[in-house]
């Protein structure tokens, strides 16, 4: 195998979960994170799923990523049941999660390593193509702590598409970055989306983030865990966050969180 | 190069001192003798070779128990991290034997051993197996977890997630429980060699303890200065290239 079929891309996957369960134990008793969740993805599609904090959204995207296992209900990408981590779903974490040991090209190299048909060669192609699609190409030798936070959250966003998963699940990736490098990685991460062809599940709580990158917005509730309500968005791309439309599409979103969370109280 | 200088001014002028300190006759010469007699015995010593064979028997039991004990001390350190049952049985025993002072080893080693080179090898090994075990216990353990789960999602599972990245990742700590052992090693071979003369070999400990033996000062502090300069050597040689590409790559001081 080359590095060139390497690049090419299987087909994005197809999610499906199916009532899934998931409880903690907290110090008042379980917590119900996940309630009866089902949720289909489509081929290619970029959901976000959106939601105040203990809703359920990461628990589901641990799931997905097979990290952790449901109490009840089924997932399965492509048919085949998620059983465990793998390398057909990366994964990207709100912490970088970058290995300090290693340089630049080293963490993009992990994943590819544990890929036996690829020779040594192919991999650092592999590795630096993806670098440059990240903007890094530059960086290839830098250590870790050299970089930027919003550098390194791009690096993991190479690591993570290196091994060419067909889903990418993202873990509030640019939560803690500044606005400015934010707005940069929504146009890029659009672009790489339109290049690249995944399926990608993309959690957070910031529903102008989500209106911006998602076709489709999945709005949680906590306490039990449930998916409230789904928005389609329809918007051309690639979306500014700053736009009015986009504006008024996130004002929408945000007021039916908003109501879901008075009825919520007042019934306390 | 200035810092070298600045280096070599103090070192020069620790001598000067030590050179008034005998020139004002306080003590009497033969417990303080001027430093031209020391260079003069660590000159003798040389052409002789007593000090060669001295460094070279010390260096060999050093080294050899030295790597014994870590390549037993970094598996079980990682193995003592993974399993509580371990933790609870082997971490307990390591933790309990690494603060017994490693010369304690030498009479319970005389005993098994008898005078030999097994019993040096015994009380190296003790010296450095549990700091490098601890050590490695301790980083492996305190790992952030994220980095095992950023792995798992890429594929790593088993060994390789073993090797590649809890090993690694606990590579400061592996760092200073070896430096740690080399101490402990060193300390206690010191003592060991001091303490019981062998036929197969007269390390620098038993050339320090015949100077005492001859009430000879000369060789006493010069067999030192040795014992001093092969600390400082192995520091350079051994840990500071490792410690200085834990900085490069951490951005840390280990």
């Amino acid at each position: 195998m080359s590095a060139n079929a390497e690049l090419i891309n299987p087909p994005p996957a197809k999610l499906v979960v199916d009532r899934v369960t998931k409880s903690f134990k907290s110090q008042s008793g379980w917590l119900k994170a996940l309630d009866d969740v089902s949720l289909t993805v489509g081929e290619g599609e970029f959901v976000c799923l959106v939601g105040p904090s203990g809703c359920g959204k990461s628990t589901l995207l641990n799931l997905i990523a097979g990290l952790d296992t449901p109490e009840s209900g089924t997932l399965s990408s492509d048919g085949a049941p998620i059983i465990g981590p793998g390398r057909e779903r990366g994964v990207m974490f709100q912490e970088h999660a970058l290995f300090p040991w290693l340089d630049v090209l080293g963490n993009v190299l992990f994943g590819l390593q544990l890929k036996p048909s690829l020779n040594k060669a192919e991999r650092i192609d592999i590795a630096k193509y993806y670098l440059q699609l990240v903007g890094l190409g530059r960086f290839v030798h830098a250590n870790v702590h050299e970089l930027s936070g919003g550098m390194k959250q791009r690096v993991a966003l190479a690591r993570a598409l290196a091994p060419n998963p067909r889903i990418l699940c993202m873990d509030e990736p640019f939560a803690a970055l500044d606005a400015m490098t934010r707005e940069h990685l929504y146009a890029d991460l659009q672009d790489i989306w339109a290049k690249r062809k995944k399926t990608i599940i993309f959690v957070t709580h910031n529903v102008r983030e989500a209106v911006c990158l998602g076709d489709r917005v999945v709005l949680f509730s906590p306490n039990p865990g449930r998916i409230r309500e789904e928005f389609r968005i329809t918007l051309p791309r690639n979306r500014d966050i700053n736009s009015v439309e986009l504006a008024e599409h996130a004002t929408l979103i945000t007021r039916t969180l908003k109501q879901h969370n008075t009825t919520t109280n007042t019934s306390e | 190069m200035k810092r070298s200088l600045v280096a070599f001014i103090f070192f020069t002028s620790l001598v000067g001192i030590w050179q008034i300190l005998v020139s004002a006759r306080i003590w009497s010469p033969v417990l303080l003798p001027p430093p031209i007699d020391v260079a003069r015995y660590l000159w003798a010593a040389l052409q002789d070779g007593s000090l060669a064979e001295g460094t070279w028997v010390t260096m060999k039991r050093l080294l050899l128990g030295y790597l014994i004990g870590c390549v037993i001390g970094l598996p079980l350190g990682l193995a003592t991290a993974r399993s509580k049952y371990l933790s609870d049985t082997l971490g307990v025993l390591a933790l309990g034997l690494q603060t017994l002072p490693s010369v304690c080893w030498v009479p319970l080693a005389l005993l098994w051993f008898g005078q030999s080179e097994a019993a040096m090898l015994f009380v190296v090994i003790m010296g450095t197996l549990w700091s490098v075990l601890i050590a490695v216990d301790n980083g492996a353990r305190n790992l952030p977890p994220i980095y095992v789960r950023a792995a798992r999602t890429m594929g790593s599972k088993g060994l390789h997630t073993l090797l590649k990245v809890i090993l690694p990742a606990s590579l400061r700590f592996v760092v200073s429980g070896m430096k740690q052992g080399w101490a402990f090693a060193w300390r206690s071979l010191m003592a060991a060699e001091i303490y019981v003369t062998l036929l197969t070999g007269y390390g620098l400990g038993h050339l320090l303890h015949f100077g005492r033996e001859l009430n000879a000062m000369d060789q006493v502090i010069g067999v030192m200065l040795i014992i001093v300069s092969i600390g400082l050597a192995a520091d350079k040689v051994l840990f500071s290239p490792c410690e200085r590409f834990l900085q490069k790559r951490w951005g840390t001081a280990a």
